[in-house]
């Protein structure tokens, strides 16, 4: 039993991945399609060659983010199951520091709400990485978050292609 | 009334703190308790139309009225998103 939304200091490996990965198929067989996204640490970014980012949260108003995204994917694909984890603390390139994973019937809904879970992840989960790179550090920052914010929600739905 | 204060990231290095302890007046809205924090810590002044904010770790609008013992979290744009606003620096992806 894992739960379906998480944060940890812990490595999204192999073992958590597919630990995770078979709680959201569910032990019933229903769904025919299980997609898993990871987000992994690039070693490049903007030119720079990046040595390790650290990643940290707000972490019970991101739980509460992650279990919002699932209720939105719920309402836009019914039945949907999801898990979304984060990482946090030290991470060095080719590390996964997110991993998001939907199950549904059929594939074409498992790839959208996987990519509408990671879209929203990335506009309103309180979580910010600093970058360390060779010869200097710095903040990334993307959007000021808002979770009702409707434009970017659209956004990310038609990310999802649906 | 007293409020705790939370701050995160850029914010938390800027404030040289994670954690502060604030009195503002009864009746302060989450607004209110953000211009407290800027009297205390100017360098913040410029992160004003960046910021979210989260009260009792739940986000909350600027004019979100505060009540004693609350939790005021200040958050700076998240790593991901959309980008929008001059504050925004997101790098190319």
């Amino acid at each position: 039993m894992h739960d379906l939304v998480g944060i940890t200091a812990a490595a999204l490996d192999a073992a958590r991945i597919a630990s995770i990965a078979a709680e959201v198929a569910g032990p019933d067989g229903e769904n025919g399609a299980v997609v898993t996204f990871l987000g992994t640490v690039r070693v490049t970014n903007a030119g720079r060659r990046v040595l390790h980012l650290d990643y940290e949260a707000f972490e019970p108003l991101a739980l509460r983010t992650f279990r919002q995204i699932l209720d939105e994917a719920a309402e836009r694909w019914p039945g949907v199951r999801m898990a979304v984890w984060h990482r946090t603390g030290r991470l060095h390139p080719g590390e996964a520091s997110v991993a998001i994973v939907a199950a549904t019937p059929h594939r074409a809904d498992a790839f959208a709400a996987c990519r509408y879970g990671i879209e929203r992840v990335k506009q309103i989960a309180p979580i910010w990485k600093r970058e360390f790179f060779e010869g200097g550090d710095v903040w990334i920052e993307g959007a000021t978050a808002d979770p009702h914010d409707e434009p970017a929600r659209d956004q990310a739905y038609r990310r999802a292609c649906v | 009334m007293r409020v705790t204060v939370r701050l995160f990231a850029r914010l938390r290095d800027l404030a040289g703190a994670d954690e502060l302890t604030g009195e503002v007046p009864a009746g302060a809205r989450v607004a209110d308790v953000w211009c407290w924090l800027v009297e205390r810590h100017p360098a913040l002044a410029a992160h004003g139309s960046s910021v979210s904010a989260a009260l009792n770790a739940e986000y909350a609008r600027m004019d979100a009225a505060v009540s004693e013992g609350d939790e005021v979290a200040f958050l700076p744009p998240v790593s991901g998103g959309r980008s929008r606003g001059q504050d925004s620096r997101r790098p190319p992806r």
